[in-house]
């Protein structure tokens, strides 16, 4: 790889109690790239995304081996002697479904930094605006931002979370089909956003949608069954992969 | 007859069978209300609600009753709100959290499910045995006496569990999304409770403690076991005074009577014109709990509309 890393798993290995999920992943996350994971339901995709940010601490009985790396500065992220909550700060997270909180706009967007004890009106407006910039969604909302986020529609909620998870200034930003829920009016926004947002932070998205993953991503790794198949930039993987299983999959014999 | 006919018939004799029997519950206590009604309309006077007790049912009236059920309620609230939600919010988020958000619960799960069944079970205890713990744990071992804070501490046992129930019913109708959400944006547990669990299920916990002081207020066994008065003709000591400290709450450890036992002993009495002053006073009660249980439905209505998923 020639471009600049960002994250690095290396070795990983995850466990649902006895459940063995991820086999010794070792994945590159290009700087400023967009990094797609794809693969059939139940591979692990969405699993291993979620150990970005260390979601998996949430519940019990989850184990990780192996390490992901967090560059520059060289942060095994699944140690634990890091706490999780400092990992979340700096890796922000976009969900399936549309999650905003049931509150405003304004406060959706500024809750990130509220509980960082940030509370400066001025500073709190500014990061409003930028951040709806950067989610495209500032135009449509810039008259009602103290208005219940629940009155937007579902792709614009989706762009919310997206200015939510901007917010905090994150240096990883991690999607996980954030476009499923949505229509394709919706969707081609949200995939306009990424390719946009890329020239600002490094981007791992979770799909299960090929076209997606050809259209926006730099690079593709395809899971199946809880290991990596095969992984590299995105035009090779979907014009000529090295693996027979991946060309099976991407075109359409199972999946 | 073919079949579908047959089922048309079940259906509709199910269906009037149904509304008669909820005529029966309604007519019964329209019946019930309107008897009431009748024997003490004429002594719902200004007088009846600012006289006390006397010996001459036409002299007496609910003064002391009402002023010691609105103190007894508010010792109630104060004690049963602050540990209920505390409690229900330790279950759901923290005992049960391991399951849900993981971290940290204090206890072995053992414990845990132990805590958990005994709490539930609580629901179902009589409410004498509520008094007769009272009564050895606060009047005799703490030595409040058989005054007001006793009996707001006992009625504040009493409905606890319903408090926690209510408690955590409404937590866990907070979808895992919006907890996740909050983790994700590098939330600390505590941190999602104050900003969205605790705001989120506001309107459901409100709503279970009036419908558990709406039960406590119209209690009478617990408070006779712990010795409400039957005849009060005075009201407590003022919480202001004019010496310093200006506050005072020796009115905390004055004896009391509480609505439902001065409608209890009146009932007791031979003459007919008690019995119209008890009737009188079930009307006063009945109409505060009416008027608490209106206001939960208001206040789940409000924070249903405020709060969509």
């Amino acid at each position: 790889m020639v471009d600049e890393l960002k994250a690095e798993a290396r070795n990983l290995n995850f466990y649902y109690g006895k459940n063995h999920v991820l086999k010794n992943i070792n994945l590159p996350v290009a700087r400023r790239k967009i990094t797609a994971l794809i693969g059939p339901s139940g591979c692990g995709k969405t699993t291993f995304l979620r150990c970005f940010n260390r979601m998996h601490d949430l519940y019990p009985g989850n184990r990780y081996e192996g390490e992901i790396i967090l560059y520059p500065d060289k942060l095994n992220i699944l140690s634990p002697e890091v706490d999780p909550i400092k990992v979340r700060m700096q890796i922000s997270m976009v969900f399936q479904k549309p999650n905003p909180f049931p509150k405003s706009i304004y406060e959706n967007v500024v809750y990130g930094l509220r509980i960082r004890g940030v509370n400066k009106k001025s500073y709190l407006d500014e990061i409003v605006e930028k951040s709806l910039r950067g989610a495209a969604l500032w135009d449509e909302v810039k008259d009602r931002l103290h208005k219940p986020a629940y009155d937007l529609s579902g792709g614009q909620q989706q762009r919310l979370c997206i200015a939510r998870a901007l917010a905090t200034n994150p240096r990883i930003l991690l999607f996980d089909e954030p476009t499923s829920a949505l229509d394709p009016i919706a969707t081609a926004k949200i995939e306009e956003l990424m390719v946009e947002l890329k020239k600002e932070v490094t981007i791992l998205i979770v799909t299960h949608n090929m076209q997606q993953a050809a259209r926006v991503s730099d690079y593709t790794a395809f899971m199946y069954l809880g290991e990596i198949i095969e992984f590299g930039k995105t035009d090779k993987i979907f014009t000529n992969p090295s693996e027979k299983l991946t060309e099976d999959y991407i075109t359409g014999r199972f999946g | 007859m073919d079949k579908v006919k047959i089922s048309r018939y079940l259906d509709a004799a199910f269906a009037i069978t149904g509304l008669v029997f909820c005529f029966i519950g309604l007519g019964i206590i329209t019946v019930l209300f309107v008897d009431l009604f009748i024997d003490g309309a004429p002594r719902l006077t200004l007088k009846f609600f600012t006289s006390f007790p006397s010996r001459f049912p036409e002299e007496a009236g609910i003064l002391s009753a009402w002023v010691g059920s609105l103190l007894i309620i508010f010792i109630t609230a104060l004690a049963a709100i602050p540990i209920g939600i505390g409690a229900g919010i330790y279950l759901e988020e923290y005992l049960r959290g391991p399951q849900k958000i993981g971290g940290f619960s204090g206890v072995p799960v053992w414990f845990a499910s132990f805590i958990e069944i005994n709490i539930a079970n609580l629901a179902g205890v009589p409410s004498i045995i509520y008094g007769l713990l009272a009564l050895g744990i606060f009047v005799y071992i703490l030595g409040f006496g058989e005054s007001i804070l006793t009996g707001g501490l006992t009625l504040a046992l009493l409905i606890l569990p319903v408090v926690i129930m209510a408690t955590r019913e409404a937590i866990r109708a907070i979808p895992q999304s919006i907890r996740e959400a909050s983790y994700a944006c590098g939330a600390t547990k505590w941190q999602t409770i104050r900003w969205h669990v605790l705001p989120y299920s506001m309107g459901g916990i409100l709503t279970g403690i009036i419908i558990g002081l709406s039960r406590a207020i119209g209690e009478t066994a617990p408070l006779i076991t712990i010795g409400a008065l039957t005849f009060v003709a005075f009201l407590p000591s003022s919480p202001i005074s004019s010496e310093f400290p200006f506050i005072s709450f020796k009115w905390l450890f004055d004896s009391f009577t509480v609505l439902p036992v001065q409608i209890f002993n009146w009932v007791s009495r031979p003459q007919k014109g008690f019995h119209m002053n008890a009737a009188a006073a079930s009307i006063v009660l009945m109409l505060i709990t009416l008027l608490m249980n209106g206001f939960a439905i208001y206040i789940r209505y409000r924070f249903r509309r405020k709060i969509r998923w």
